[in-house]
């Protein structure tokens, strides 16, 4: 069952404005930076090598002495503020020259997101990283990545002034449910991993669930490869999620080996424990994210074939 | 989204950070509430109970490893050039089989003596980027003199199960921090975040019977009542042992204790 008609986050009115966008890309990428550079802080056990906040060492911007856990935590310090403006920027930028009503919304919603994150990372200083403060830090650091990704995709050229091809799922469990599905068991797996990692909860449970978000990722990407290969939206996140799965299991391997098989007894966080980890944490909000655009695709090119999905003019050529 | 929802959507998140900030506010003042309240339970503590100095006992011995002494683990400190050069850490420091760093204390047998807090303030030196001594001993309430006497800034974080937590830096040249712990607690962990090799163990008593062992693995402790103790023996990777002594009057009493590699 074909239509070239989309769903309601198409049909709104849409100019493509491509500094906006490219504003909107280069806002997502500094988001990886600012994740990547709190993985460094936490897997090099530097997170209180800065006491106070919100302002280091007494003062907002002041370069100190660059040496030893300092040097992670006060750059991240400073990215994650460049990150505060930009998203400052974009959303104000959004409000300026975006008409449709929900992206001017998500716009004040990554704001929202990214004080709130300023907030939880504080938090995390001044009650000396309490693991449920860490991990909702480390959580939210990803869903505001998520949504970072997601407004450079509304303000992609495609999106604006492309008509979606668009396929109904009759399949169950339908295709938008499995990527549903996909989210939640990688933000639980998110959470377990930010419970282990902050020392709130031993390693097994989030070993444990990487099986579950193996067979539902990869249940996932099977179908939207197989099925629906023709949708050139669908199919791309798909093999992009499963080349990211199948990087994070390996990744997830070697930071065990580094950290829980052969880094117990080190004297301090050494090398190939700090790379591993930080990679996986890096690669884990990628797969995050794509799965998340994979969804918002799916959402958008393969809808769920229920009655009042139906496009209007079939509806309309239906008997009474 | 109609208005009045996109209204109440921007109420609650404005709420939520500031319940969020309420939320540290409040803790920060519990914790200085709480940290008052210990210092006015210090200040209010009971006289001490009198002991007859001509009958005190003395309880001393050596601390053994048995087996052969883990590799040290290698401290590698090239991220600060004022820690200077490769070092190893003292998890487990063992010479001929004598192991050091084993806090012994009366863990039993003081039934309801209280003693006085000494005046004196204990010293925990940071040099080399290492902490010195890397196992100390203190009295509730007993003033610990934290000294610096690197040419970089260190931060001073123990991380207590009983006590207070707190996390604060200092740079060369910074007067001494001073601090005391209100509540015993054997083995708190005491660590520096700039420099994640910099580990140490706090061991906070309320009686002035306890030791560290020296690298030669012994220990002494000095003016003991007559009486039946239990000695507790504590090593901050191997575990606790604890053995029954009975000392009289003017006693010296030898008690040794063996520790095996965890696993063994």
């Amino acid at each position: 069952m074909c239509s070239s008609k989309g769903n309601s986050l198409s049909t709104n009115p849409a100019i493509y404005n491509r500094a906006h966008h490219a504003f909107a890309v280069f806002t997502a990428c500094a988001t990886l930076v600012v994740i990547t550079a709190g993985a460094l802080v936490t897997s090099n056990d530097a997170g209180l090598s800065v006491p106070d906040w919100p302002t280091s060492f007494g003062y907002l911007v002041k370069v100190p002495q660059f040496v030893g856990g300092v040097r992670y935590e006060w750059s991240h310090r400073m990215v994650a503020g460049t990150l505060v403006s930009l998203t400052l920027a974009i959303a104000v930028w959004t409000l300026l020259v975006e008409r449709r009503r929900w992206l001017r919304w998500l716009a004040i919603g990554a704001f929202c997101t990214v004080i709130a994150q300023a907030i939880l990372g504080g938090l995390t200083v001044l009650l000396f990283q309490p693991p449920w403060i860490s991990t909702a830090h480390a959580t939210v650091a990803q869903t505001f990545f998520c949504i970072a990704v997601s407004i450079a995709l509304f303000t992609g050229k495609k999106w604006v002034e492309e008509v979606p091809r668009v396929e109904f799922d009759s399949r169950r469990p339908s295709l938008i449910t499995l990527t549903l599905l996909s989210i939640l068991v990688l933000y639980l797996q998110l959470i377990l991993g930010g419970m282990f990692r902050h020392h709130g909860m031993s390693w097994w449970p989030h070993v444990l669930n990487a099986v579950t978000v193996s067979f539902v990722l990869a249940w996932t990407a099977v179908r939207a490869i197989s099925v629906y290969s023709n949708i050139e939206a669908v199919r791309r996140p798909a093999i992009i999620m499963l080349s990211l799965l199948i990087t994070q299991l390996c990744l997830g391997f070697t930071a065990f080996l580094t950290r829980v098989a052969w880094g117990r007894d080190t004297a301090q966080p050494e090398l190939p424990m700090v790379v591993s980890t930080v990679a996986h944490v890096a690669v884990g909000a990628l797969l995050l994210a794509t799965t998340v655009v994979l969804a918002i695709q799916v959402w958008r090119h393969v809808p769920v074939a229920f009655a009042e999905r139906v496009p209007q003019a079939q509806r309309n050529a239906s008997p009474a | 989204m109609n208005k009045k929802t996109s209204w109440m959507v921007a109420a609650s998140m404005l709420a939520l950070c500031a319940l969020l900030l309420t939320m540290a506010c409040n803790k920060q003042s519990n914790t200085e509430q709480s940290s008052n309240n210990m210092s006015q339970t210090t200040a209010t503590a009971p006289v001490a109970t009198p002991i007859d100095p001509a009958t005190v006992a003395t309880v001393n011995g050596t601390v053994k490893f048995d087996g052969a002494a883990p590799k040290a683990a290698k401290i590698d400190m090239s991220q600060d050039p004022a820690c200077k050069g490769m070092n190893e850490a003292e998890a487990i420091v063992v010479d001929n089989g004598d192991l050091a760093n084993v806090f012994v204390y009366v863990k039993d047998g003081l039934g309801s003596r209280t003693f006085d807090v000494p005046k004196n303030e204990v010293v925990l030196d940071q040099s080399g980027c290492k902490y010195h001594p890397h196992v100390l001993g203190v009295m509730a309430g007993q003033t610990v003199q934290i000294k610096n006497d690197d040419q970089t800034t260190h931060n001073i974080h123990p991380t207590p199960k009983d006590n207070r937590e707190w996390n604060e830096s200092q740079p060369p040249a910074a007067a001494p921090l001073e601090k005391n712990f209100a509540r015993e607690e054997i083995m708190l962990p005491v660590k520096c975040n700039q420099h994640p090799w910099m580990k140490m163990y706090m061991n906070v008593v309320k009686s002035p019977f306890y030791a560290v062992t020296d690298k030669s693995g012994k220990y002494e402790i000095k003016g003991l009542p007559p009486g039946d103790y239990t000695i507790a023996f504590v090593h901050e990777k191997l575990g606790e042992q604890d053995q029954k002594v009975t000392v009289g009057p003017k006693d010296t009493k030898t008690v040794d204790q063996s520790f095996k590699a965890a696993g063994e």
